[in-house]
């Protein structure tokens, strides 16, 4: 079995340097780059198992790298960004990025997304059982029947709910971005009704979660969009 | 900035027009019938039922059943106009405005106020009252309604000058009948029970008469069934939604024939009782006197007033002007006055005469006569020519005589005659009418004293010459005239030419210009041109406070400005608001609101009467607005784009500045980790510097996001991007990116499951809940509970973070979100200032409250007031999806 291999595109050395003592503490084989042109190479040469992407490089857009990249690969990207609003992060989302990290940045937090992401990745054996799937403790998703059951009791969800939970769950781990889930759940007509999104998301965490103020898997990625945990 | 041009909801519906008031009409036959009892006793009815009712006006003369029914209602205070010395009570419409009550009670429609009110008619008061959404309860009697005045005067002999036009009838809500029959009525009157003005009770004994009741009964009736009858049909079109067929029945009224105010009440009855359009016009053949030419254009007003469409024709053959009128704009009724079918003599035909020759077609009524007028009567005259005309004349016939004298018997008298002719036409086209009428009479004295047999006489020895002096004297006269009215006619088209070519020459100014001044600098240039008049352009200010732009010195009411303002309709001379006053005053109405007011000062008081005049005059107010609307569009345009520039180089700046911190911070501080973890995993005693390394690193960063975040929040150029947002969601994010923060506190939750949803932007409110929890674990002592609730009262929602520590610094709350602006060491409270500044900001952009409170039971409560909007709609239902 060969190690896993990580890719860092990042202009920063400093950074960098932290960023690769961070993977290598996770047994990764780390490979670095400083630019797109050279992050796009060393990404086709090297077919990484993650790809750490700052989203300021030198010589242009990560976005435009992430977009390039999408066309052949499927790598798991952990966008860093350093910017003041979400709109960066939602662009480098909806253009096919499984996660983000806004600078400055834990080490700790680092690892835990990029070891979230490989167990995502790896198959879903852990936490599943054929078309069982379980969301924390109590509540139990059988997918081939289209049911939910939380502390064995069933749960009634309506057909939207289940939609939009069964396309969480399609994804799990990664953020997908309210554009994205309106258009898998409701449709490309209701993109801009972020609010719709936001009401079932509630009726999702009242039916499922212990405390949907303080959920535990339903998480809520604050301007940018929902993630199951 | 931007939240200038957003629009607000509330000032969205507030400027909505409320709808029209509701008027009750109390209609009778005749005075005493019981129309101010009848008014009173549903008024009491309406405040029973709870309606807020007010009496504006009523006059119970003493009467102790009428007055009775006063009580309880809310009689508001009379207005005090001072006139010729006197005191005069009058209706106060201002005050009714200003208390808006659901009803009020205005008796007397008919009503003409003092001098100096603001309309002239009390029906007018009642129309504002309409306007501002107030309902009315009036009452009239049949005889002061305009159509059928004349009748009313024909059968009663008694003249009434107080009308309501048919307008304000037909168009009340509801008109209820006041009956009561005839001999009931004359016992009232026997009885005492009926006022009448001491003016009146000359002519009562005429007035109540039998007779005449019963004919003003049958009157009201006919009158009272025709409006039911029009409303029926009316009804049945709407229902059967029947084609309107295009009705080429059109009246044109010709005015300038007699009593011409008779004739234009006959003319508008017969319009509506056809439900045809009608037009009115005066034909201005440049030989009326000033009493017959403002006779005429008040006519015309008049005729305006009831529906019709006005203009003044000129030229030397009304027939073809009128025919060629009539048939441009498919009028086929033309109604004269009887005296233009009076033949004008023997060689003349009559105008309907020559109407019937020029145009078979129209159809011609001939209306009945009224009493002439005393202007009517007066109204020809001798066009005024300047002196200098008559002496040039009787010199020019003087010299001609002289010089022809020498060739008596060279020349043969019919070419001398010849000669003379060409002068008295010469005088026509040079000095008018009236001095070739001098010049033909005197020609004609001159060749028969020089020239004729026997010389030096009048006396005349051939016969026949009698033939050359009448043909002499005609042919002048009627050259004259011919020539006059060619003239004057003219005359009148070279105006209109010129107005055109102004008014084009205005639009291109106009045009090309860039500032309010411009506007009223070139507004005022062309009507000092066209109508020699005096202007003064009134504008809006932010504040919707009226200025008068500063070139244009007129002493203005500055009241009647706002009123136009306010009402958008035409105030002061020649209309029915405050017509004595010395100025036009126009609102300026642009396709989206009324950008100001014009007022025109024209010398000519008569100037304005003219519609032609008054029609130019908005042409220029219409051209002034939407100048003033473009211009306001162009500085908006370039508001935005100067807007819009500064906050991408603002953005730029900040996204700039926030990398190149966060960069060397992201390193530091990540780094200061790695080493922290590696020294921790050897067990090395450095760990400890290497834990200050990284706290110190995130202290730092801390201080440069709230900075950074402060920097672009002051700046001015936040976008919001709002959304609708659950309470819980919007604090489990803030409890959820705290992490363990809080960990030292127990939380308590109190989310009102009703609670509505916040309309906001997600990350700065969340923003504003950490800084607020982080304050609140910062302050309170570990272990003691942290009280977070969300629940909407009174029409807000209110978010409220609650601590058990110390409670609030003494001193005013309020000061605590002014840390930033105060100026102290931000070192000496540890950042607080900043974060709770930040808070605020954030809750400013949002049009919220945040303010902070100590609990009774210790500790201190910051409270997030929030505005609760409507909530969104969900166009379909979820459980039946595809």
């Amino acid at each position: 079995m060969h190690a896993l291999t990580a890719l860092i595109i990042e202009d920063e050395a400093a950074i960098r340097r932290f960023v690769r003592s961070a993977l290598e503490d996770e047994g990764y084989r780390v490979f670095e780059a400083d630019s797109v042109a050279r992050g796009l190479i060393e990404a086709g040469t090297r077919k990484p198992d993650v790809l750490v992407l700052d989203l300021g490089l030198p010589d242009g857009d990560g976005v435009s790298l992430l977009l390039d990249l999408r066309s052949w690969s499927k790598v798991p990207v952990i966008v860093l960004s350093a910017r003041v609003d979400e709109v960066d992060k939602i662009a480098a989302l909806d253009a096919g990025a499984d996660d983000y990290l806004t600078k400055p940045f834990g080490v700790g937090e680092l690892q835990a997304r990029v070891r979230a992401l490989q167990r995502r990745r790896s198959g879903d054996g852990s936490e599943s059982n054929g078309s069982l799937v379980r969301l924390g403790e109590a509540v139990t998703v059988d997918l081939a029947n289209r049911s939910v059951s939380r502390d064995g009791e069933p749960v009634h969800l309506t057909q939207l709910e289940y939609r939009l939970l069964a396309t969480l769950l399609a994804h799990r781990g990664k953020v997908l971005t309210h554009r994205q889930l309106l258009q898998e759940v409701w449709g490309p007509g209701y993109v801009e009704h972020s609010h719709y999104l936001r009401i079932y998301m509630a009726h999702l965490r009242q039916k499922l979660e212990a405390d949907p103020a303080q959920p535990r898997f339903l998480r809520t990625e604050t301007g940018v969009g929902y993630r199951l945990l | 900035m931007d939240d200038d041009l957003r629009p607000d909801p509330d000032a969205l519906l507030a400027a909505l027009p409320a709808p029209r008031g509701k008027l009750k009409l109390f209609f009778g036959a005749a005075p005493g019938v019981g129309k101010t009892y009848s008014m009173l006793a549903e008024a009491q009815e309406k405040r029973a039922a709870g309606l807020d009712v007010v009496v504006g006006w009523v006059d119970t003369h003493g009467r102790a059943e009428t007055e009775a029914l006063l009580a309880g209602l809310d009689v508001l205070p009379r207005k005090q106009i001072a006139w010729r010395g006197k005191q005069v009570a009058e209706f106060d419409l201002d005050a009714v405005l200003a208390r808006r009550p659901a009803l009020v009670v205005v008796d007397e429609l008919p009503h003409s106020n003092a001098p100096g009110s603001r309309h002239p008619k009390r029906w007018q008061d009642v129309d504002e009252l309409l306007a501002a959404g107030i309902d009315v309860y009036s009452a009239m009697n049949v005889q002061h309604l305009d159509s059928l005045n004349d009748v009313v005067s024909g059968v009663t002999g008694v003249a009434v000058a107080e009308t309501v036009p048919d307008h304000v009838f037909d168009r009340a809500s509801e008109v209820r009948l006041v009956d009561l029959p005839p001999d009931d009525l004359l016992l009232r009157l026997a009885a005492g029970k009926v006022y009448l003005p001491e003016v009146a009770e000359r002519a009562a004994g005429h007035f109540f008469r039998k007779g005449n009741l019963i004919a003003l009964r049958e009157l009201a009736l006919r009158r009272l069934a025709d409006r039911v009858d029009g409303q029926m049909r009316a009804q049945r079109e709407v229902q059967s939604r029947a084609p309107v067929w295009a009705t080429s029945l059109g009246v044109l009224l010709v005015l300038g024939q007699g009593d011409e105010d008779s004739a234009v009440r006959q003319a508008a009855r017969l319009a509506r009782a056809l439900s045809a359009p009608w037009h009115a016009v005066w034909v201005d053949r440049g030989h009326a006197s000033a009493a017959a030419r403002s006779s005429a254009l008040s006519a015309l007003a008049q005729a305006a007033e009831q529906g019709a469409h006005t203009l003044v024709l000129a030229g030397p053959v009304p027939a073809s002007l009128i025919a060629d009128y009539a048939r441009r704009h498919n009028l086929s009724l033309l109604a004269l006055s009887q005296r233009g079918n009076r033949p004008r003599g023997f060689w003349r035909a009559s105008l309907q005469q020559q109407l019937a020759q020029r145009a078979p077609e129209l159809n011609c009524l001939i209306l009945a006569a009224g009493e002439r007028t005393a202007a009517a009567t007066a109204g020809w005259r001798w066009p005024r020519a300047d002196a200098g005309g008559w002496w040039q004349s009787t010199l020019a016939c003087l010299a001609l005589t002289a010089a022809m004298l020498p060739l008596r018997g060279v020349l043969d008298a019919a070419n001398l005659v010849m000669l003379y002719l060409l002068l008295v036409l010469l005088a026509a086209v040079r000095y008018g009418r009236a001095p070739a009428a001098w010049a033909a009479v005197l020609s004609v004295a001159l060749f028969d004293f020089f020239f004729i047999e026997p010389h030096l006489s009048f006396a005349v020895s051939d016969i026949q010459y009698l033939i050359t002096f009448a043909v002499m004297l005609t042919v002048g006269l009627v050259a004259g005239q011919l020539v006059a009215s060619q003239r004057q006619s003219a005359a009148q088209a070279g105006q209109r030419e010129a107005h055109t070519r102004y008014l084009y020459e205005m639009a291109r100014e106009l045009g090309s210009a860039l500032m309010p001044e411009q506007v009223g600098e070139i507004t005022g240039r062309f009507l000092q041109a066209s109508l020699n008049a005096q202007i003064s352009l009134w504008l809006p200010d932010a504040e919707e406070q009226l200025e008068a732009l500063p070139d244009t010195p007129l002493a203005v009411d500055a009241a009647l400005v706002r009123w136009s303002f306010d009402h958008q309709q035409a105030a002061g001379q020649g209309t029915h608001t405050l017509p004595d006053a010395a100025q036009l005053y126009l609102p300026l109405q642009a396709p989206m609101r009324t950008r100001g007011v014009l007022v025109v000062a024209v010398p000519d008081t008569l100037a304005l009467a003219d519609p032609d005049n008054r029609r130019l005059c908005e042409a220029v107010a219409a051209l002034a607005a939407q100048t003033l609307e473009r211009l306001h569009y162009i500085e908006v345009a370039q508001q935005t784009l100067l807007s819009m520039e500064s906050e991408r180089l603002r953005h730029s700046l900040l996204a700039a500045l926030s990398h190149d911190l966060r960069t060397p911070l992201t390193a530091l501080s990540g780094n200061a980790e790695t080493l922290l973890l590696a020294l921790q995993r050897g067990g090395r005693a450095e760990q400890e510097q290497a834990a200050l390394l990284l706290a110190q690193s995130q202290r730092i960063t801390r201080l440069v996001t709230n900075l950074l975040e402060m920097a672009r929040l002051q700046a001015g150029g936040v976008t919001l991007h709002q959304d609708w947002l659950p309470a819980d969601e919007v604090i489990g994010s803030a409890i959820a990116a705290l992490g363990s923060v809080l960990d030292a506190h127990p939380l308590q939750l109190d989310i009102d499951p009703a609670c509505p949803m916040l309309y906001g932007d997600a990350i700065l409110l969340e923003r504003l809940l950490v800084n607020l929890l982080e304050n609140a674990a910062k302050y309170s002592p570990p272990g003691s509970p942290i009280r977070v609730s969300a629940a909407a009262e009174d029409g807000r929602i209110l978010l409220r973070v609650a601590d058990r520590g110390p409670g609030l610094p003494p001193g005013d709350p309020a000061r605590l979100f002014d840390a930033f602006s105060r100026g102290e060491r931000e070192s000496a409270i540890s950042g607080v200032g900043l974060g709770l500044a930040i808070c605020r900001t954030i809750a400013d952009v949002h049009g919220a409250r945040l303010s902070a409170a100590n609990r009774h039971d210790g500790g201190a409560c910051f409270i997030l007031s929030l505005p609760q909007l409507p909530p969104p709609a969900l166009d379909f239902d979820p459980e039946n999806l595809p």
